[in-house]
């Protein structure tokens, strides 16, 4: 979806501002978040992109003036009300009022959680060989799907090389909407500078994206 | 301070306590209904707090700068060669390391999201998940890089990685200069976070930390 949280190449932000000694938390709720999020995720509630693709939702207005985690927050109570694990008279009691969905996985435990502290696989045996190869030209297609997408806009349409391929990984733009894992090659694609902003753009910049394959075509 | 001032901060403030209800209530609600095990949640939070960090990075790094055929191991397969170092954190798969030279500097972000090698680097700083550094990171570069105080000669060519899918980029910084013989766990000690994400460079030996 074309939303705010596409921000490749927006101006008016400012500068950047790091915290010199920044906490890991900032406060204790933002620690509970994050908890919650990786342990209802683990537990088969969702998956990483439908819970990113929750966060997009979020009204343009709200996903700029919240916080990080107050975002993670509100994608994961609109996304467990919407997919039945809690129901919108709970959140509003403040306590639960009708039974448990089953989860996929079960209740997380204890014992889950060296789970959550190493990444997912996403790595996926190959449906079909590659269309592309390290050195090929590709153009990113002009596409706008109004659901979730990992082709950011700002490279839609332009030109770039292949430089690396990582062999075959989740789709997310299917995963996102729980349509299956529909893997699909993934490549790092390069563009020049000058390719993406135009002639007064450093020349000394290049800029990757790491593609799956149905976002690119031969050029 | 104006009067407008004080209703922002007010503002803050109670959004604040509202959020920090909201979400007490809907651990009470994970709770209640059998999802979640608070005590496995604390768990979580431990661990991150005490097992990932840019130290896992920081020792990465400093072997790669030691030991020629580690640097090339984790430049042409980065999961599997930290793999084999058992006092890191488990690594998840599609690590990728990217080296600096003198010709190249390298800059990672994720211009949809917060994608970061939170295995290496501990959990993303808040100016890497906002705004500011996501939107600017690919299009000016080099005035994301004076925001951090950091320049470059300006024809080293930047190169800079959004994280768009599951792979998950580590900058290899240059190593020091005046740091011959120095051991692995000395060099650790230089390794920024920043160094790793390509917005700062390592500890110059002798200055002030």
């Amino acid at each position: 979806m074309n939303g705010v949280h596409d921000m490749g190449g927006m101006d008016g932000f400012g500068k950047v501002e790091p915290e010199p000694n920044e906490p890991m938390f900032h406060t204790e709720w933002e620690a509970r978040v994050l908890a919650m999020v990786r342990a209802m995720g683990a537990a088969g509630a969702f998956n990483i992109d439908t819970s990113r693709f929750y966060r997009e939702m979020l009204p343009p207005h709200v996903y700029l003036a919240s916080s990080y985690y107050k975002k993670w927050f509100l994608g994961l109570e609109d996304m467990l009300v919407d997919k039945g694990f809690i129901a919108a008279e709970e959140v509003a009691a403040g306590h639960a009022v009708q039974p448990p969905k089953p989860l996929k996985h079960g209740k997380f435990a204890l014992v889950d959680v060296e789970r959550v502290m190493v990444r997912g696989k996403f790595g996926r045996p190959a449906p079909a060989a590659p269309k592309f190869k390290a050195g090929d030209r590709v153009r990113a297609k002009n596409i706008h799907p109004a659901t979730h997408t990992r082709l950011p806009r700002y490279v839609r349409g332009h030109v770039g090389v292949v430089e690396r391929d990582h062999g075959c990984h989740v789709f997310p733009d299917t995963a996102a909407m729980e349509a299956g894992e529909n893997p699909q090659w993934l490549y790092t694609v390069v563009f020049e500078g000058a390719e993406l902003w135009g002639p007064d753009a450093d020349p000394t910049v290049k800029i990757s994206i790491d593609a799956f394959e149905p976002y690119l075509e031969a050029v | 301070m104006s009067e407008h001032d004080h209703d922002h901060h007010d503002h803050d403030h109670s959004e604040l306590s509202e959020t920090e209800l909201r979400v007490r209530a809907l651990e009470s609600i994970l709770t209640e209904k059998g999802y979640v095990d608070p005590a496995a949640l604390d768990a979580i939070i431990q661990a991150y707090e005490t097992r990932i960090g840019p130290h896992n990075g920081a020792q990465v790094v400093a072997k790669a700068w030691t030991d020629a055929a580690f640097r090339q191991a984790l430049l042409d397969d980065a999961s599997a060669a930290v793999s084999t170092l058992g006092h890191v954190s488990r690594v998840g798969d599609h690590l990728v390391a990217v080296e600096n030279t003198p010709q190249r500097h390298n800059m990672v972000v994720c211009t949809l999201c917060s994608c970061y090698p939170w295995e290496m680097l501990g959990l993303p700083p808040v100016w890497y998940k906002a705004a500011p550094y996501r939107s600017r990171a690919v299009k000016d570069p080099r005035g994301v890089l004076a925001d951090f105080g950091v320049s470059l000669p300006k024809e080293t060519e930047i190169r800079v990685w959004d994280s768009t899918a599951e792979t998950r980029f580590l900058v290899l910084p240059m190593r020091p200069e005046g740091t011959e013989g120095w051991s692995e766990q000395q060099l650790a000690e230089l390794v920024t976070r920043d160094s790793m994400i390509g917005t700062g460079f390592p500890k110059t030996p002798g200055a002030p930390s």
